[in-house]
């Protein structure tokens, strides 16, 4: 195989004239983080929020949360970004869905994206949230009920605390997979970062230099991420139990 | 005058009978002793009297108020009427200060300086004032046990519930959460308590119950159930947890 790596491709100049390569795959790395970070947050509040509601001992709510997990869990991601990306401005009222159609190309792609992310990956915090708060002893509840704590109350200030603290390990992974699907959005034309390397090997013919540039930089983010949260599960252990406990 | 009162109250989990046709009260200031063998009944008769339970059949009153009207406030009710776990039930992330205050903040509206006054009182009559800023995984189980008391008590309850409050405990530290008891029950606190501590009731209490299968079999006063059992069943059960 006769290949002639060229590390220097980062620094030259792009066609336009203005700015490296290197700074082409930096565009697509802030895409990626802002992207990512917008669907995390999404997805950690309406998780958390739907994980409560199938534990409430009402039906009504219960199965509301329980739907949309089976609905945003069950369809294959990229069928979720272009129904969100294509379908949904043909079903929302005339003159919305042609406002939007209207909007600038890089905001529409942007939204789309991630209310895509955020509603697909709150389903899975969802579930991880349920299991965490069906793992406390049935006695904190019945305790926090018995003080005179309103059932939200209890979720809010007992409930809650105790099951995220159970449920942080997984909850990193989800975090973690987040950054990695955010790769969708190169689907609809987002230029995040690995669409940046594709477009960079489009340019320059050194794939291996792009791709290898793209991983690291996804593998700087995702151990970030990690010891970020290493930190979190460290400052939030149950004081006077011994870790692994 | 009754501070609680259970008329004719049954509950079913499914098919299974839990309470059959149980009435009985708790006069106040009265200290009223549950007994009987596993799976009678007794610690569910207790959290239906707080609500942690809903019945299918009869009333309940505390303090005059209907526990089955659904107008009833329960979180207001419950945070008038303390109540202590088998398994202490002390909230894990909070420090004992935290677990002492945080009802009294969040429910009866008290300022944080209020709460921590009040709450320390509390924990210095447990004789745990120096374990204030502890978390409950550093604590013994009778320490614990003796918390949850504070924190019932810096609520102000009207009366106290007791979910066999010693059952869970090391028998060295029994005593230390028993004398917390009865130093409560000689002050004049209404209390139920669900306990096989046959010595504590015979020392304090005014009333015993004994519970089998869901009914009340015996409701008498202490020397006459101590005396004389009218029932078969409560001699048995007398006979088998006195004799050893």
């Amino acid at each position: 195989m006769s290949y002639s790596w060229n590390w220097g491709v980062f620094l030259s100049p792009t066609p336009s004239g203005s700015g490296t390569y290197l700074g082409w795959l930096l565009q697509g790395l802030e895409w990626t983080l802002l992207l990512s970070l917008g669907a995390w947050v999404i997805a950690f509040v309406l998780g958390s929020l739907l994980g409560v509601l199938r534990t409430v001992p009402n039906r009504w709510l219960a199965g509301l949360a329980a739907g949309y997990v089976e609905a945003f869990r069950n369809v294959p991601l990229l069928v979720q970004l272009f129904s969100w990306y294509f379908v949904l401005p043909e079903l929302l009222p005339r003159g919305l869905g042609d406002a939007i159609k209207q909007s600038d190309p890089l905001i529409q792609q942007f939204i789309a994206a991630l209310l895509c992310l955020g509603c697909f990956t709150a389903a899975r915090v969802c579930e991880q949230v349920r299991a965490g708060l069906q793992s406390l002893p049935r006695g904190q509840k019945n305790a926090a009920l018995a003080i005179g704590l309103t059932l939200p109350q209890a979720y809010r200030y007992v409930l809650l605390p105790l099951a995220m603290r159970i449920v942080l390990p997984p909850l990193t992974s989800e975090f973690l997979n987040v950054f990695k699907n955010s790769a969708v959005a190169s689907t609809i034309g987002l230029i995040e970062l690995s669409r940046q390397g594709q477009q960079l090997v489009d340019y320059t013919a050194q794939p291996y230099e792009a791709f290898i540039a793209v991983t690291l930089l996804y593998v700087l983010i995702n151990v970030c991420v990690m010891f970020g949260m290493r930190w979190v599960e460290r400052r939030a252990r149950l004081p006077g139990h011994r870790e692994g406990q | 005058m009754s501070m609680i009162e259970i008329e004719q109250v049954s509950k079913w989990y499914g098919q299974f009978a839990v309470l059959t046709d149980c009435t009985t009260h708790v006069n106040k200031g009265e200290v009223v002793v549950v007994c009987g063998p596993s799976g009678s009944g007794k610690s569910t008769l207790i959290r239906c009297v707080n609500g942690l339970e809903p019945i299918q059949q009869g009333t309940i009153l505390v303090n005059g108020m209907t526990l089955t009207d659904p107008k009833t406030n329960l979180s207001k009710l419950r945070s008038h009427v303390g109540m202590v776990f088998q398994n202490f039930e002390l909230f894990p992330h909070l420090s004992v200060f935290d677990n002492l205050t945080i009802g009294q903040i969040k429910v009866l509206g008290r300022s944080k300086d209020e709460a921590a006054a009040r709450g320390l009182k509390m924990l210095e009559r447990v004789g745990l004032k120096a374990q204030a800023e502890k978390y409950p995984g550093a604590l013994s189980g009778g320490q614990q046990q003796r918390v949850a008391i504070a924190r019932a008590l810096a609520m102000d309850p009207i009366c106290m519930l007791f979910d066999e409050p010693t059952s869970a405990l090391d028998p060295e530290m029994v005593t230390e959460v028993l004398d917390v008891m009865v130093e409560l029950a000689t002050e004049g606190m209404t209390m139920m308590c669900v306990t096989h501590e046959m010595g504590f009731a015979r020392k304090v209490a005014d009333r015993v119950i004994f519970m089998d299968h869901g009914r009340i079999v015996e409701d008498a006063a202490k020397d006459d159930f101590f005396g004389t059992p009218r029932s078969e069943r409560a001699q048995l059960f007398l006979s088998k947890i006195l004799h050893h």
